[in-house]
């Protein structure tokens, strides 16, 4: 069970002077349960790609299966395939309505068609699972800080019980505290749920803490596909393309021309501490 | 006396419930006092909610103290008639580019703050082009800001602001929507300025690794300036930091790991050179 995209194009405004590829003979397997960072530079085919995923926009060639079938059959029930693959949007804080967090949250699942009851259960479920407490359940969701909101919003989606969770740069904006929160939340919810997790970052730190497996888009084609390390082995390729590697890496580099015995693909400072420490006997 | 001063400065405003009616009074600014010299680097650290944006919005005359006074250039930013020279002389870049670009032409969108001003035709051209050669987008002149990428639509702004000669600089978490080449390209236009143009520059982040060149960090908590000190006296205080919902560059938390871990290390590296020198003076003698 898996998204699968085959040879997926789309091309903007591909009827006028001004045609776009925005995807070029994209192809890629989802698995169930990994945890996937995007990444890729402004404009690099990120967003498009992530909105074909829950059906938002139609390959202008090419096709998508989720669990085994096309996404774009007659007879294929979006609807459902919405409430599978939930996406969170930039900024999604912006999208919050509701008098109090909690009727906020409510609203995707009571759209789907469940009784209050399941809806209000799915609503509590979420709001624990981002770790928001009781106490706020009956404030204004404007009346919560940045992070705070942030993870009202992606409860929201949460609620409506997703298979596929995407979230496009979570963190943007938000203190680092806050960013490690939400990270956090997000890594322990899939670690309990199984849930697939796909992160849009630029924080080339932030994916290389937390994900299985990185893929790399550039002028709409997949350049890297693969696990943290190797990927952050072309460090000098991804500067080519407006992205870098986490810091830790070039700091091990660094060590290694300077003559101390360090493997320098450590990507997370936990691996680096490790390395270096080995390095100088001291373990 | 500093470019930009205040002096016991207070700001708060009224919550107000659904239908209108006070709650309660939140104080953002707290008895704040800056002085900040002419061709300063100043980075201001803290997190969501602690006051950093409400702080500088007083610079720019877009809010006025509750209590205290803030001073550009010397003058009061209470005084209605100083409000159009003291945003000439402090301008002010935010977090979204898109909400700052006007103009259907980059050259058209930054001769638009000294069109304003009503600064004769030929020095606005004159402007236009220091002003984008200053930020490395002059070859881009006749482009649509559509076309740009989110670095470069972000310079854009900053010329913007700088075509109106500014003395001083505010940009309030420029580089948030950037991805890692945008937030270089500005960071770096930003320093050249300061160093290049001796613009005094103010700049609020959430990103530790922007402030390791600034002349001084000031860290705000609860409308209050919590700590305040070159970068590296700030970066020396890790734990202190994060209970303050803030982080150091990487290159200091691994140092400061490793230095927990029994390596002899100095406090407060803030770059990989000098990680990479205290190592190696730390191998060679226990050797």
């Amino acid at each position: 069970m898996a998204i699968i995209l085959d040879h997926v194009n789309h091309i903007y405004g591909g009827d006028t002077e001004m045609a776009v590829a925005a995807l070029k003979d994209v192809c890629l397997t989802i698995p169930d349960g990994q945890f996937i960072g995007l990444i890729g530079h402004t404009g690099s085919g990120k967003s498009t790609l992530v909105q074909h995923l829950n059906g938002l926009l139609k390959p202008t060639g090419g096709a998508i299966y989720y669990n085994g079938r096309d996404i774009h059959d007659e007879d294929y029930n979006k609807k459902e395939l919405r409430s599978k693959v939930g996406l969170v949007f930039q900024y999604p804080e912006h999208q919050l309505f509701e008098a109090d967090v909690f009727s906020d949250v409510c609203f995707g699942p009571k759209n789907l068609g469940l009784t209050k009851k399941e809806a209000e259960l799915r609503a509590y479920q979420a709001l624990r699972q981002v770790g928001i407490e009781k106490e706020y359940f009956y404030q204004s969701p404007f009346d919560l800080s940045g992070g705070q909101k942030r993870r009202v919003a992606i409860a929201g989606v949460l609620a409506m019980q997703p298979e596929v969770l995407v979230l496009d740069e979570p963190t943007a904006g938000l203190d680092p505290k806050g960013r490690d929160e939400i990270l956090d939340q997000v890594a322990k919810l899939k670690e309990e749920t199984g849930i697939t997790v796909i992160l849009v970052s630029h924080s080339m730190e932030d994916v290389a803490k937390y994900v299985d497996r990185i893929i790399v888009m550039n002028h709409g084609s997949v350049m890297f596909d693969d696990v943290p390390r190797e990927v952050f082995c072309h460090y000098r390729e991804l500067e080519q393309v407006g992205l870098a590697a986490p810091q830790v890496t070039y700091i091990m580099h660094e060590l290694r021309n300077a003559g101390l015995n360090v493997d320098p693909e450590a990507t997370t400072l936990e691996e680096a501490k490790a390395e270096i420490l080995k390095a100088l006997g001291k373990r | 006396m500093g470019i930009i001063r205040t002096s016991k400065l207070i700001y708060e405003y009224i919550r107000r419930d659904e239908e209108g009616n006070p709650e309660g009074i939140t104080r953002a600014v707290n008895d704040v006092d800056l002085d900040i010299k002419p061709g300063e680097f100043v980075a201001i650290l803290g997190h969501n909610g602690s006051g950093k944006s409400t702080l500088a919005k007083h610079i720019n005359a877009i809010l006025h103290p509750t209590e205290g006074t803030v001073w550009v250039d010397g003058m009061d930013t209470t005084d209605e008639e100083n409000v159009w020279d003291i945003r000439q002389r402090a301008g002010m870049v935010f977090q979204n580019p898109d909400n700052q670009i006007i103009g259907q032409v980059v050259e058209e969108d930054v001769g638009f703050g000294p069109e304003n001003m009503g600064v004769p035709t030929k020095e606005i051209w004159e402007r236009v082009e220091e002003s984008l050669k200053a930020v490395g987008m002059y070859e881009y002149r006749k482009y649509s800001p559509n076309k740009l990428s989110g670095g470069q639509k972000q310079r854009v702004s900053i010329a913007g602001v700088l075509a109106m000669h500014p003395k001083c600089i505010i940009l309030d978490e420029p580089t948030a929507m950037l991805d890692p080449n945008g937030r270089k390209e500005v960071i770096r236009a930003v320093r050249a300025l300061n160093q290049v143009e001796g613009v005094t520059v103010l700049l609020i982040t959430h990103y530790m690794e922007e402030v390791i060149h600034a002349d001084r960090v000031i860290v705000m908590d609860q409308g209050r300036i919590e700590l305040q000190g070159t970068p590296r006296e700030v970066f020396s205080q890790v734990d202190r930091l994060k209970s303050l919902r803030l982080d150091v560059p990487q290159v200091t938390l691994l140092a400061y790991e490793l230095k927990k871990a029994g390596v002899a290390l100095p406090d407060g590296i803030l770059t990989t050179q000098e990680l990479v020198k205290a190592l190696g003076d730390f191998a060679y003698a226990s050797h």
